[in-house]
């Protein structure tokens, strides 16, 4: 079994090695640390790795628990006692979590081991993770394009099999898109779904922890162990979680899968198109019937989250003033001074500007033009969603209307990048749960780049979308193929 | 809607507590102002009869009792600290 490709395995395979033992936890734990080593230096997914811990848990680990052994890396936005949580951002740097969040709470519970914090874009704020403050992530299907964001370094990770899975957290789009622009499953709940306690928030009515993964069983399997009421959050829901797991099937007879007209715009790549397409009619072959669905308000989904979302974002990031932890400027003058300086100095462009534009909404004059304005067509947006569902057990969608992008494309004109998240967005104003599958590749350049189908589903309907999204995976062969980077590292190794 | 030209950067980022360079707020005061050009669509949109939404599923008086518990010791809480004596944040002085 030592020739066995273990950071290959999706976590359902690992576990039955695992409990068959024929591989141990600690023998899986060594190789993965051997893989990062091989081909993070060019992948960039990680910020900090705690493998000694990581190996003592897996000495102890219990292999019959429901993630027992799996080791899992984790977007550095959620606190792990211990380990930092920098946020990508240079404000929180040297700083180190005292608490788990309720999530990691529960992986651990459940078995798993937290080994490893990944690259994100700075507090959560971009979709190509070129953001963050700390280093480059790079799409292991190309090293010179991005691997979205802001979970991007989940994504790469998962991508290049220098991870079984992993956590992210979708605020706007954060781990569908980075899912999609890598070629990996990225599940985002229900809001209030799964915990944001330990969650360094963002926007507080948008964000969700979720994960991230090779195949749909191992996103259901994640999100068996994460999900569920917290005390300690208050917008966490007080819902009883089903198995998310037990109706996995392979047939889509007696779905009915929606088709938003205002989704097949101009602007999406003619791959995608073709790629959703062909996925659309591999759904029908499957059993499902497709409906065509109108969602009038798509259109301002954009604006209104970027209101709301910055809004909410500079509330939740005035916390950070160089006070109790993170970053502090030198020699501060004043309280002012320590303040400004502070926040100048840590926090990087993207950043300021989302806080900027956030306060200016909420600012005196202008709350209720912008802000509350924005609330009541979130809520149209909102009911587009609740009567499109009326008709549809679920939305079908391209996740990304682009394939991944040159790093540095996109950069220069933050509009242009706020434009990418235009299918994911909406599905965080309604808090409605949705997934991103692997469904096709575009040739670009020579390279083979990931296509995201999009599934979007009602409130609490996780399981559906499970359901759903597995038996479309199991009909095809996209989750089955590694990017060209990880087997010529896998030949270097061998 | 205001128009795009009422924002003021330097006066925001002032409210904001973030200092800022002057190249950098004559690029955000362009970034900014062509993303409150592009939010002005909103306008268009019929909210006479919508109520602003918060959630998806609506929840209301989340309570919880008010009991004390353990969170954490005082060396956890400043144990990120940038500077720390005696069990205390040192910051500078506030008050004159």
């Amino acid at each position: 079994m030592t020739e066995k490709d273990l950071p290959a395995l999706s976590i359902a395979d690992l576990q039955s090695l695992l409990r068959s033992k024929e591989v141990s936890a600690r023998e899986v734990i060594n190789a993965l640390r051997e893989r990062i080593e091989a081909v993070d230096g060019e992948i960039g997914a990680y910020l900090s790795l705690d493998i000694d811990t990581a190996s003592k848990e897996a000495e102890n680990a219990n292999v019959d628990l429901p993630l027992g052994g799996v080791p899992l890396a984790i977007k550095d936005i959620v606190n792990v006692m211990g380990q930092p949580c920098t946020c990508g951002s240079k404000i929180l740097q040297g700083y180190h979590a005292i608490y788990d969040a309720t999530v990691i709470q529960k992986l651990r519970a459940a078995g798993a081991i937290p080994f490893g914090k990944t690259n994100l874009d700075e507090f959560a704020m971009g979709s190509s993770t070129e953001n963050s403050a700390m280093k480059l992530t790079r799409n292991p299907w190309d090293l010179s394009r991005v691997p979205g964001g802001s979970s991007g370094g989940s994504a790469a990770a998962v991508a290049a099999n220098a991870a079984i899975g992993a956590l992210g957290s979708d605020t706007g789009g954060s781990i569908r898109q980075p899912a999609a622009l890598s070629g990996v499953v990225g599940f985002k709940p229900t809001y209030g779904r799964v915990s944001r306690f330990g969650l360094v928030a963002f926007a507080s009515s948008l964000d969700q922890i979720g994960p991230l993964t090779k195949t749909v069983r191992d996103a259901a399997l994640i999100m068996n162990a994460i999900a569920g009421h917290d005390p300690q959050d208050s917008t966490s829901l007080n819902e009883p979680v089903p198995d998310f797991v037990a109706k996995l099937r392979n047939d889509l007879r007696g779905i009915r899968l929606g088709l938003p007209k205002e989704y097949m715009i101009e602007g999406i790549d003619p791959q995608v198109k073709a790629a959703i397409n062909a996925a659309v009619k591999e759904t029908n072959s499957l059993g499902a019937e497709i409906v065509d669905v109108s969602l009038p308000h798509t259109d301002y989904a954009v604006a209104v989250y970027y209101i709301l979302a910055t809004a909410e974002a500079s509330a939740n990031l005035a916390r950070f003033d160089g006070v109790r932890y993170g970053y502090r400027t030198e020699n501060p003058r004043d309280m002012l001074d320590l303040y400004g300086r502070t926040r100048e100095e840590g926090f990087g462009a993207e950043v300021k500007r989302r806080i900027i534009l956030g306060t200016y909404v909420l600012s005196s004059g202008y709350y209720d033009a912008y802000y509350l304005r924005a609330q009541k067509v979130r809520e149209l947006i909102r009911q587009d969603f609740a009567k499109a569902f009326e008709k549809v057990d679920a939305l079908i969608s391209p996740t990304s209307p682009v394939p991944a992008f040159k790093l540095g494309e996109r950069t220069a004109d933050p509009l242009q990048m706020y434009l990418a998240d235009v299918f994911t967005i909406a599905a965080n104003l309604a808090g409605i749960c949705g997934i991103s599958v692997p469904c096709g590749f575009a040739e670009v350049d020579g390279h083979r780049l990931p296509i995201g189908l999009q599934l979007l589903g009602k409130p609490l309907d996780e399981a559906r979308i499970f359901q759903i999204a597995h038996a479309y995976e199991q009909s095809t062969d996209w989750h089955k193929a590694h990017p060209p980077f990880a087997a010529l590292v896998q030949k270097k190794q061998s | 809607m205001a128009g795009a030209a009422d924002l003021d950067v330097g006066y925001v980022a002032r409210l904001a507590r973030i200092n800022l360079s002057e190249e950098e707020a004559n690029a955000f005061q362009k970034q900014l102002g062509d993303v409150l050009k592009y939010v002005e669509k909103l306008r268009q949109a019929d909210v006479s009869h919508v109520e602003a939404a918060a959630h998806a599923l609506p929840i209301f008086n989340v309570f919880r009792d008010d009991e004390p518990r353990d969170w954490f010791t005082a060396e956890q809480a400043l144990s990120n600290a940038p500077r720390k004596a005696n069990d205390l944040f040192i910051v500078p002085k506030v008050v004159e």
